[in-house]
């Protein structure tokens, strides 16, 4: 029998001949576990979605009834809603920052900071992450930099209030914007959180490549690590490019420099390019994660292996790479010259390709399956139908005219929605649910988690559906009174049905959250492999102990033999030894 | 057919309503197939008791198949994009004849320059009128963009217009307006506080009303009685 040759760090593994003798502080609060660190992204990241939530229902009060006082709104002060009727200043900065925390700290730490966190170390083998104390801090500078981005809602003049994207001038010359320290607070906190994303990058990186147990060759990972692997390059690409600019944006609002303004000699489009450039790879950090997750719980639903799991693969990295060369298409009405509007559309268009190969490959894995319809499935399946429309509407905007009259419209704003909501979201929920008995050794409520997804399916539809008539009639977005408009006049009924569908959307949210929070302290115990899966993550007891495995574990197989002519069950783990012929298979190839 | 746009009352509004159509039908097509196998194999492979699934890992036909004709059936729209793209935004393709009028966007109005009686921009017989836009019919009519202050956009809905204006930036528009009537123009991009009341009309009008019109504008402007020659007689 040949010897593996074990790395340095196996003496991290779990060893349950001695007690975890860590403090309290150091197991859960200062902790370098990468286990609890994605539990604390968790809980910061849910925060967020909830503040982000209710920022929604706030903008969607305003749309929906616009300038008639808000019951008891009058509680957020004079300075915001005077009466419960809402200003356009506080208006303006409710939107900047609905779109603010609901990408950088909600959805892009749920897919990246919760899941990156728990799975990778899990999935490959490893009983921590590279480099944990890096780790660590990653956590919290995000804490830091969430605590000023929230801050900005009580200082002077209100937040930020230039669009989550932030386009100079209006975002550098207070006498412009009516914001003062909010938009000076929204670059800083976000230059922190951009350090803190590239502390996370390095490590899943480093891990991935490095930490993978005997066996575990790339072609084994399992497609949520794989996809976190993707994502978390573009992150260490596209984050330092959206720092810099931020650096320079914080220089022109604070010390006077002129970067982006013209009578400085400055140029607003170098924001704009610099922010796509960072922002489209954005818009793929914060899908493929999901793309991982939706594929292993399907695989897993369907009881078959993932169809073209290499071509899966291919296209995660397609994506990844066609999202750097795509950024343009934010800037088809800018000003930019037309002939760069021509090549962005191609490769924009091109884009659809690779997400074709995914959806079909999704349907492929369900063909001939034995389907189970546990909550994570139905998520999973509900992604794959909702960011099916999301990339149906992508088409339309990448069409240079026919984004003419669709740019800046409720179209985006129900594109986006759908590809954030329709797809990241019901994936996170898909991820939350799936990982759940994992995470905290109990089980969700099954019957409720169902409740809550039929709910969500058809008041997000109903949200978002209707917004795409909105932007074709011309409904333009980021309008504090659209009923200004002689033209628009006459939707007021429909969005006053789009904010009642959004109210009983976020609604049903509180049936998960309530259901979770719930489960923590009284859901039904877990096994260690509820959902009789394959990946290492399920060989290990739930929740798993500090160091992850009692030893190395030896991978055998792919993450996807499910049904599999060798098993008389219908998964068959990937560290289960071969019938025949049981020898460890050498160390990872990649060196 | 109305896809739900607001009327268009421009040249170009008919091809853009056009592609619209076009990726409407394509992407309903492949909506109707996409969704129609997910609803499939939810119902015809739905958990069976003794069932077991059939353990296929993939399909490389099948692989290269849904590669290739996606590719081909986005490359060409935007192909057919291309076209009535460059037709409307590139400077080069733009009407050498058309009018020629200086639209200036601040906080948070439009103000619109006309040339005079001289039929040339920047001289002393220009005037300008705020937050409207008044054009001749059947005419093609060329502005150029400017803002003062922060980034705006152009925004003509009825007549398929979308252009941001760019401090420091001179960008070229071009439209020709198929009917009369008044029409809406509004700021498409955020602009501050009163971004959502930045908005006036497009006032199109038969070329004799237009004459008319410009005859007086132009008498107030230089403060004389209304009987100069109409700006755009040619």
């Amino acid at each position: 029998m040949s010897t593996v040759a074990l790395p340095e760090y196996v003496h991290h593994y779990h060893d349950p001949a001695h007690a975890d003798d860590r403090s309290f502080v150091r197991k859960y609060i200062f902790s370098t576990d990468h286990k609890i660190i994605g539990i604390q992204f968790l809980f910061m990241s849910l925060t967020f979605l909830l503040i982000g939530g209710l920022l929604a229902m706030l903008i969607r009060w305003q749309l929906g009834w616009p300038g008639r006082p808000l019951p008891g709104g009058a509680v957020l002060g004079e300075t915001r809603m005077p009466g419960g009727i809402m200003l356009p200043e506080f208006y303006n900065s409710l939107m900047t920052m609905h779109g603010t925390i609901m990408i950088f700290f909600a959805v892009m730490p749920l897919l990246v900071g919760v899941f990156a966190n728990y799975l990778i170390p899990l999935q490959v083998g490893a009983p921590d992450m590279a480099f944990p104390r890096l780790n660590m801090a990653s956590f919290w500078l995000a804490v830091v930099s969430g605590i000023l981005m929230f801050a900005g809602f009580f200082v002077e003049a209100g937040h930020a209030a230039a669009g989550w994207t932030s386009y100079a001038p209006l975002s550098v010359v207070p006498e412009y914007s009516g914001v003062y320290n909010g938009q000076v607070l929204w670059t800083v906190s976000l230059i922190i959180l951009g350090f803190s994303s590239l502390a996370g990058a390095v490590n899943y990186i480093t891990t991935i490549i490095n930490m993978r147990a005997p066996g575990m060759t790339l072609l084994r990972l399992p497609l949520p690590t794989w996809a976190l692997f993707i994502t978390s390059i573009l992150i260490l690409l596209a984050i330092p490019v959206l720092t810099g600019a931020l650096i320079l944006l914080l220089f022109d609002q604070v010390l006077g420099t002129g970067f982006f303004i013209p009578e400085m000699g400055g140029e607003p489009l170098l924001w704009q390019h610099m922010f796509w450039y960072f922002g489209h790879p954005e818009v793929y950090i914060l899908i493929l994660p999901s793309f991982g997750f939706v594929s292993e719980i399907i695989a897993n639903g369907a009881r078959k292996p993932v169809f073209g799991y290499t071509a899966m693969v291919l296209a995660l990295a397609a994506i990844a790479f066609l999202g750097w060369i795509v950024w343009g298409h934010h800037m088809f009405q800018s000003g930019m010259n037309p002939m760069l509007g021509v090549g962005f559309m191609a490769t924009t268009m091109v884009i659809a390709v690779p997400t074709a190969i995914k959806v079909f490959n999704w349907i492929g894995t369900l063909w001939q399956g034995n389907l189970h319809f546990h909550s994570p499935m139905l998520y999973s399946l509900a992604f794959v139908s909702m960011f099916v429309i999301g990339g149906f509407s992508g088409v339309f905007l990448a069409s240079t005219p026919v984004d003419i009259p669709l740019h800046d419209t409720y179209f985006v704003v129900a594109h986006i929605h759908y590809v954030l909501f329709g797809g990241s979201l019901f994936g996170i929920f898909a991820a939350l649910t799936y990982w759940f008995p994992k995470m905290f050794g109990r089980t969700m409520n099954e019957r409720i988690n169902k409740i809550h997804f039929a709910l969500t399916f058809v008041f997000f539809n109903l949200t978002f559906f209707p917004m795409h008539e909105l932007g074709v009639n011309g409904m333009l977005r980021r309008v504090y009174d659209y009923t200004q408009y002689a033209l628009f006049q006459d939707l007021v009924d429909l969005n006053r049905f789009i904010s009642l569908s959004a109210f009983a959307l976020f609604a049903s949210q509180l049936i998960y959250a309530a259901n979770y929070i719930w489960s923590l302290g009284r859901g039904a115990r877990a096994s260690a492999n509820p959902w009789r899966a394959n990946s290492l993550e399920w060989t290990v007891p739930s929740p798993p102990p500090h160091g992850n495995f009692d030893s190395m574990p030896v991978v055998y197989r792919g993450p996807y033999e499910y049904s599999s002519p060798e098993s008389e069950e219908d998964y068959l783990p990937q560290d289960a030894p071969p019938a025949e012929a049981p020898r460890p298979e050498p160390a990872p190839t990649f060196a | 057919m109305d896809w739900g746009f607001p009327e268009n009352v421009s040249t170009f509004g008919a091809d853009i309503d056009a592609a619209y159509g076009a990726i409407f039908y394509a992407t309903a097509l492949m909506f109707v197939i996409v969704q129609g196998l997910l609803v499939y194999c939810i119902i015809r492979f739905r958990r069976r008791e003794g069932r077991k699934a059939v353990p296929i890992h993939g399909n490389t036909r099948l692989e290269i198949l849904w590669t290739v004709v996606p590719f081909f059936g986005v490359m060409f729209i935007a192909y057919t994009s291309a076209s009535v793209w460059l037709d409307i935004k590139s400077p080069d393709r733009m009407p050498e004849d058309a009018m020629e009028l200086s639209v200036t966007a601040q906080q948070f109005e439009w103000s619109v320059t006309y040339p005079g009686a001289d039929g040339q921009l920047a001289t002393a017989d220009d005037y300008s009128t705020r937050n409207e836009l008044h054009i001749p019919v059947d005419r093609a009519v060329r502005l150029t963009l400017h803002a003062q202050d922060v980034i705006h956009s152009f925004y003509l809905p009825e007549l398929r217009v979308k252009q941001d204006a760019v401090p420091g930036m001179e960008i070229p528009v071009w439209l020709q307006a198929t009917a009369t009537g008044e029409y809406t123009l509004g700021c498409a991009e955020l602009c501050g506080l009163g971004h959502y009341r930045m908005r006036g009309t497009v006032n199109v009008y038969s070329q004799q009303e237009f004459d008319t019109w410009a005859a007086e504008e132009a008498a107030i402007a230089s403060g004389a009685p209304a009987s100069l020659p109409p700006v755009a007689a040619r």
